[in-house]
């Protein structure tokens, strides 16, 4: 006899679009998670019975329709097949959430609001939670160059200002998104609250702009996770010298106290297996092509 | 039953069960203790005393009737039995394999006091195994009511709970965050200990009896405690998330790539079958030679995992001695065989690190035991300049848990100074009509006792909902026919399997 184990909503895929040859964004249907989410959290996702559960922003969510967004960038194993496999019509094997603390928007009047790459899309949701509290908000959105420029639009209409940056000045003014905030600190001298989603890298750069400025600065944090609950402790990370945990402390922390070193050293922990599971899944790939793709 | 037994007539040694090499059972999850055969148990009931001031029983924290199924096992009446340990249990299949029986009902035992005790839990799993092969279920009695409620957690105190207020004709939706339902005794306790399939059973009677289970979802987050009563119509909350959070000691080089609590380890291997990687997708990283620090039952697990994982070398790091350790005897037992190293008396100062952020050794000193603290057991001290380094690649911290804050920080509940959920003698939380138990309520403790607070909590949920015979909804389905040894396909299933 079949047991009723999950939220009836079977994860759906309802809209695909694919933002680049890496990153593409699916709309999936979970009317329940729709109706929670809040800027700034995250959903804890599985593709298959035996997939892994990977953390990923909830880019956007309609409650009217019962969606959410997610925008994914395919590094690995998991998200590589997640792009090949997730054409609309596809479920998803397990999807929990929202999880992790939302985005806090009181009492800030003027905020900064910074994506890059594909931390733009993250990024959306908390600009617009700024601007529907009320808050001036300035976006700066950053990619490598402007074939990769996504959601510039939907920035647009919850910001007050926007600068776009690109790496090779195809698009926007030149430069990282760090020369963008430069630009929007230049200009306003109340700014109360700069945050910033992005690789860590790029966030460490932008806590280290801000800090000779006394702005208070948020980041988004990405540890490897596996249930997302506050069980494990896979995603603790320093902050202020205190070990926290990002899936329920998280994943947004103060980034002026945020020890960065041992975030990237913590997201390389698996290394050899990830490569290991990419390699054999793209070997796995090429035997099944013949199959597919008729020679000639 | 034939002439009185004594100390002197019963079988003197306790009938061993039958195990698989530790050879042969440290390369796989495969079950290490294989349960005992018809005329095993038969043989183990016959050392029963049947004693009149039944020591055993106040031994169980759930108070099982053990004189009373012991009895009828030995009268070959095993859904008898089943039906006296259904009377307070709902999980006799698991309890008699994982419940610390040395310290609760064989501790007591009057037989123990002379030879080995009766092998109580050995017979509690032959009873609940039989069930399960043979699908016995304890029949409810009540008739579907209109009340609805909401579980949250699906390990043994939610299960207990749940299954409890299905009989009383509740309609019962469980509530859990993971994508699989049963606690720590899925994402925790090791196949090899516990295989999935004895959860997944006694999952599945759940499920019969009309228990909605809804998992991957995460109470507080997609939904609060207040909205469940107040827009969800729920008209009572069972809150039985556990003590899920994994401490760490505090000591230098925790952020080390190679460290990681118990909970990250045994969820990797367990629920998500890291152990397959890369069949499936969740790794594991490659062990080397792995120091598990602590010596209770998530460390024995923790330990054995590693064995089985292919790690180089196990060692177990614990700063009291063997005697302190709180894991099961069979346990600590079945580690020494494995091939753990122990080391007692030891206590970890600082991880050590090879200059590129990975783990290169633990450093150590060694302990004395002085005078019993607070909680009774002999006080470590460090022996001054014993320090020394325990070389190894993966470090694991199994010394404990504590209450996991979601719920807390997004209701109005009241907690107590260390963060678990308080609650009066029936089981209430300060909200009305919330009631909680389990390790959310005690800290860490059993799985017989978490089952027992969620049989006790469904007690109080009745009386709340007012509910008549509140305490009284079991009606044994057997009437003493006598029924033998691997007998059964025409034994009655189950009653009643829907709810409106
Ligand atoms: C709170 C949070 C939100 C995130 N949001 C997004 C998002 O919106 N879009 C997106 O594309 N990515 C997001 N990520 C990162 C995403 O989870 C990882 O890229 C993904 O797990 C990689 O899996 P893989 O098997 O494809 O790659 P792998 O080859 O396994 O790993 C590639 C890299 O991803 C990271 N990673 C691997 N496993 C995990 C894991 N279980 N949890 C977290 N990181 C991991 C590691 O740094 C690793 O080096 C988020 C991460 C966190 C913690
Ligand atoms: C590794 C290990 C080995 C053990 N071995 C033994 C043993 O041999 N013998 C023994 O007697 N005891 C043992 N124990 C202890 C025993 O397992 C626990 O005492 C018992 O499981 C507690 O039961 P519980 O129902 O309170 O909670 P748990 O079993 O912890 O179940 C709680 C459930 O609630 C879910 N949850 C948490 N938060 C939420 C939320 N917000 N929304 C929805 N769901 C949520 C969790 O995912 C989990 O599934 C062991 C414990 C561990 C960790
Ligand atoms: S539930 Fe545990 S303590 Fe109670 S009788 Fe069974 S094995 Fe013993
Ligand atoms: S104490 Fe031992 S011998 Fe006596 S009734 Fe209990 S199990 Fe039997
Ligand atoms: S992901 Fe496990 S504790 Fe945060």
């Amino acid at each position: 006899m079949a047991m009723t184990v999950v939220r009836p909503a079977a994860y759906e895929v309802v809209r695909r679009l694919d933002l680049s040859d890496v990153s593409f964004l699916v709309e999936v249907r979970d009317p329940d998670v729709a109706r929670a989410a809040r800027a700034g959290q995250f959903v804890m996702v599985m593709s298959h019975a035996g997939g892994e559960r990977i953390p990923l922003t909830i880019a956007d969510f309609d409650r009217e329709r019962g969606t959410i967004t997610l925008v994914i960038q395919a590094v690995g194993k998991t998200t590589r097949e997640m792009q090949r496999e997730l054409r609309v019509g596809a479920s998803l094997h397990a999807l929990a959430g929202p999880m992790g603390e939302p985005s806090r928007t009181e009492g800030v009047r003027k905020v900064v609001c910074v994506g890059g790459g594909l931390g733009v899309a993250p990024t959306y949701p908390v600009a617009r939670a700024f601007k529907q509290s009320g808050a001036y908000v300035i976006g700066v959105i950053g990619f490598r160059s402007k074939d990769l420029v996504f959601w510039e639009d939907e920035f647009r209409a919850v910001c007050d200002e926007l600068i776009v940056c690109s790496d090779d000045g195809s698009v926007g003014i030149k430069g990282l998104v760090t020369e963008g905030i430069a630009q929007a600190i230049s200009r306003h001298a109340d700014i109360d609250e700069l945050i910033a989603i992005g690789p860590p890298v790029m966030m460490r750069g932008c806590a280290e702009l801000t800090r000779p400025h006394g702005i208070r600065t948020v980041v988004s944090l990405n540890p490897i996770m596996v249930d997302g609950t506050g069980m494990c402790g896979g995603c603790r990370v320093r902050v202020g010298g205190r070990m926290r945990f990002a899936c329920v402390d998280g994943p947004e922390f103060d980034a002026h106290e945020v020890d960065f070193d041992d975030l990237m050293s913590r997201l390389r922990r698996f290394r050899p297996e990830e490569k290991l599971a990419l390699d054999r899944w793209e070997q796995g790939c090429r035997i099944a092509a013949p199959a597919d793709v008729p020679s000639g | 039953m034939g002439k009185k037994r004594t100390i002197r007539t019963i079988p003197q040694e306790r009938t061993p069960m039958v195990q698989r090499p530790a050879a042969e059972r440290a390369r796989d999850f495969t079950e290490v203790a294989c349960g005992y055969a018809p005329g095993e148990a038969l043989r183990e009931a016959s050392r029963c005393l049947l004693c009149p001031d039944e020591p055993c029983v106040r031994g169980c924290p759930v108070g099982i009737d053990i004189p009373g199924f012991i009895e009828r096992l030995g009268e070959q009446d095993v859904r008898g039995a089943y039906e006296v340990l259904s009377a307070t249990t709902l999980l006799p299949a698991i309890c008699g394999r994982v419940c610390p029986q040395e310290t609760q009902c064989e501790g007591v035992c009057t037989v123990g006091g002379t030879l080995e005790p009766v092998a109580i839990g050995r017979l509690e799993r032959f009873v609940g195994d039989a069930a399960i092969a043979e699908g016995w279920a304890s029949v409810p009695s009540a008739e579907p009511n209109t009340f609805h409620v909401a579980v949250i957690g699906s390990g043994p105190a939610g299960m207990a709970c749940a299954a409890d207020l299905a009989k009383a004709g509740c309609a019962v939706t469980v509530f859990e965050a993971l994508q699989q339902p049963g606690g720590v005794l899925r994402y925790g306790i090791p196949d090899f200990r516990l295989p999935n399939e004895v959860i997944d059973a006694e999952i599945g009677k759940l499920a019969r009896l009309g228990i909605n289970f809804r998992c991957n979802t995460l109470v507080g987050r997609l939904f609060t405690v207040e909205q469940l009563i107040r827009d969800m119509g729920f008209h009572a909350v069972f809150i039985a998330v556990g003590a899920g959070a994994p401490s760490f000691m505090g000591i230098p080089g925790e952020s080390l790539n190679g460290v990681l609590s118990a909970n990250e380890l045994l969820t990797r291997a367990n629920l998500m079958r890291a152990r397959d990687f890369p069949a499936v997708d969740t790794p594991l990283g490659t062990l080397g030679r792995v120091a598990v620090v602590g010596a209770g039952n998530t460390a024995m697990d923790a330990l054995r995992v590693s064995v089985r994982s292919g790690a180089e070398t196990v060692s177990c790091v614990y700063r009291r001695s063997r005697t302190e350790a709180p894991a099961r005897a069979e346990e600590l037992a079945h580690a020494e065989e494995e091939g753990v190293d122990f080391n007692w008396l030891t206590e970890p100062v600082a991880v050590q690190g090879d200059g590129e952020r990975r783990v290169r050794g633990l450093l150590c000193r060694r302990m004395a035991l002085s005078e019993p603290d607070a909680s009774g057991r002999a006080r470590p001290v460090p022996v001054p300049g014993s320090e020394f380094e325990l070389e190894c690649d993966t470090v694991v911290f199994a010394i404990g848990t504590s209450a996991n804050g979601i719920l807390g920080r997004t209701s109005q509940l009241e907690l107590d100074e260390r963060g678990y959920i308080r609650v009066d003698q029936d089981l209430e939380t300060s909200m009305d009509g919330v009631f909680a138990g389990g390790d959310i309520v005690t800290g860490a403790a059993t799985v017989i006792e978490a089952m027992g607070a969620g049989r006790r909590a469904a007690g109080s949920i009745k009386r709340y909902l007012g509910l008549a015979a509140a305490e009284a909804e079991h009606v044994p389905a057997s009437d003493g026919d006598g029924m033998l040894f691997g007998l059964g396909p025409e034994q009655r299933g189950y009653a009643r399997v829907h709810l409106a």
